[in-house]
């Protein structure tokens, strides 16, 4: 029974230009980037005042969707601005990288650095929006309320949304690719060990075919790579949303 | 080098125990979660019209329990695969 679980695995490693490293998850993230972009193509050629195709219905339909959410979270003052395509962009390249393993390829979303980059950036948006709704000095000063005492404590919650955001996000999906890689070993195994009870050259023949492992994880990757995806995606969008709306606070 | 094998053994299944003692902080997310979920159920009950926006708070509420559940989970992650201590010895 051999288990493999393993992170990125590094394609390209070039220790003479500063230690640059080409991973699986680059390669990955580049390959669902030119998808979203190809998808993004056909569906916006021949766009006409009044739907013509199919493909302009389902396009219309997938911006309203984005338009709908970020109108019940954010509130109208957003709508209008660059967070409705922000969102829609951060909720397809979570989606595509998590459902990237269900072809087989390594889930971007399962290294830890991809979903921290986004959470920082994420970071960055709500300390812009802290400091534009505040002022600096206002931001500053938010820090030391409601007593200056709470000051460590604060500069600790500040950091630790990013910081558990990132986790949540990789935690789900990574801890789906590890569960899902013991129970196929362990259904191997136990194939392996009912069939080899079989007499003579029969059950030594069928002991090498894992016929357990053929079609009990197909059910559990359709809850860890489809809902799971999806889910998550959602949860970091909303996450993102409301930290920011909370950020702009009740300027209108 | 006998010894440093059985340091490197003890530390292994150290390891392993450290990241099964770990995960019982999955306790915490899966009380908390279900607590969550009932008490959706419950006000979806009363008010079945409010079925969306609660669904919605509900997965986001289940989200922000669920943090707690996940680091003890890196936490294991970190021991079983990464194996920090190993290189002490």
């Amino acid at each position: 029974m051999d288990i493999d679980v393993t992170g990125a695995r590094i394609l390209i490693s070039k220790p003479e230009w500063g230690g640059f490293m080409l991973t699986e998850t680059v390669v990955v993230t580049w390959c669902v980037m030119a998808v979203l972009i190809g998808v993004c193509f056909v569906l916006t050629r021949n766009l006409q005042v009044h739907p013509q195709t199919k493909r302009q219905v389902i396009a219309e339909q997938l911006v309203g969707a984005i338009q709908n959410l970020v109108r019940t979270t954010m509130g109208e003052r957003f709508l209008s601005t660059w967070y409705v395509p922000f969102i829609g962009a951060l909720f397809a390249l979570s989606a595509g990288c998590s459902l990237s393993s269900m072809v087989g390829a390594y889930a971007p979303t399962s290294d830890l650095s991809t979903v921290l980059g986004w959470a920082l950036l994420v970071f960055v948006l709500i300390t812009f929006n802290k400091l534009r709704s505040n002022g600096p000095l206002g931001y500053l000063k938010s820090y030391t309320e409601p007593i200056p005492i709470m000051t460590p404590f604060n500069i600790i919650g500040e950091i630790a949304t990013p910081v558990s955001m990132a986790f949540r996000h990789f935690g789900n999906i990574a801890s789906g690719s590890v569960i899902t890689a013991l129970i196929y070993g362990g259904l191997s195994a136990l194939s392996g060990m009912v069939l080899g009870l079989l007499p003579g050259a029969l059950g030594d023949a069928l002991s090498h075919i894992p016929i357990f492992a053929a079609g009990i994880p197909a059910v559990l990757s359709l809850y860890f790579d489809l809902f799971s995806s999806f889910l998550q995606a959602f949860i970091f969008c909303m996450l993102t949303m409301v930290y920011v709306s909370d950020a702009a606070g009740g300027a209108e | 080098m006998e010894t440093s094998i059985l340091a490197k053994a003890i530390v292994c299944g150290c390891s392993a125990l450290g990241a099964g003692v770990a995960m019982i902080g999955g306790l915490g997310p899966g009380i908390g979660e279900g607590y969550a979920v009932g008490k959706a159920l419950e006000s979806m009950a009363r008010q079945p019209e409010m079925r969306g926006t609660l669904t919605t708070t509900m997965f986001m509420g289940c989200a922000v329990a669920e943090t707690t559940g996940l680091y003890s989970l890196i936490i294991a992650l970190l021991l079983l695969f990464v194996n920090p201590f190993t290189g002490l010895f």
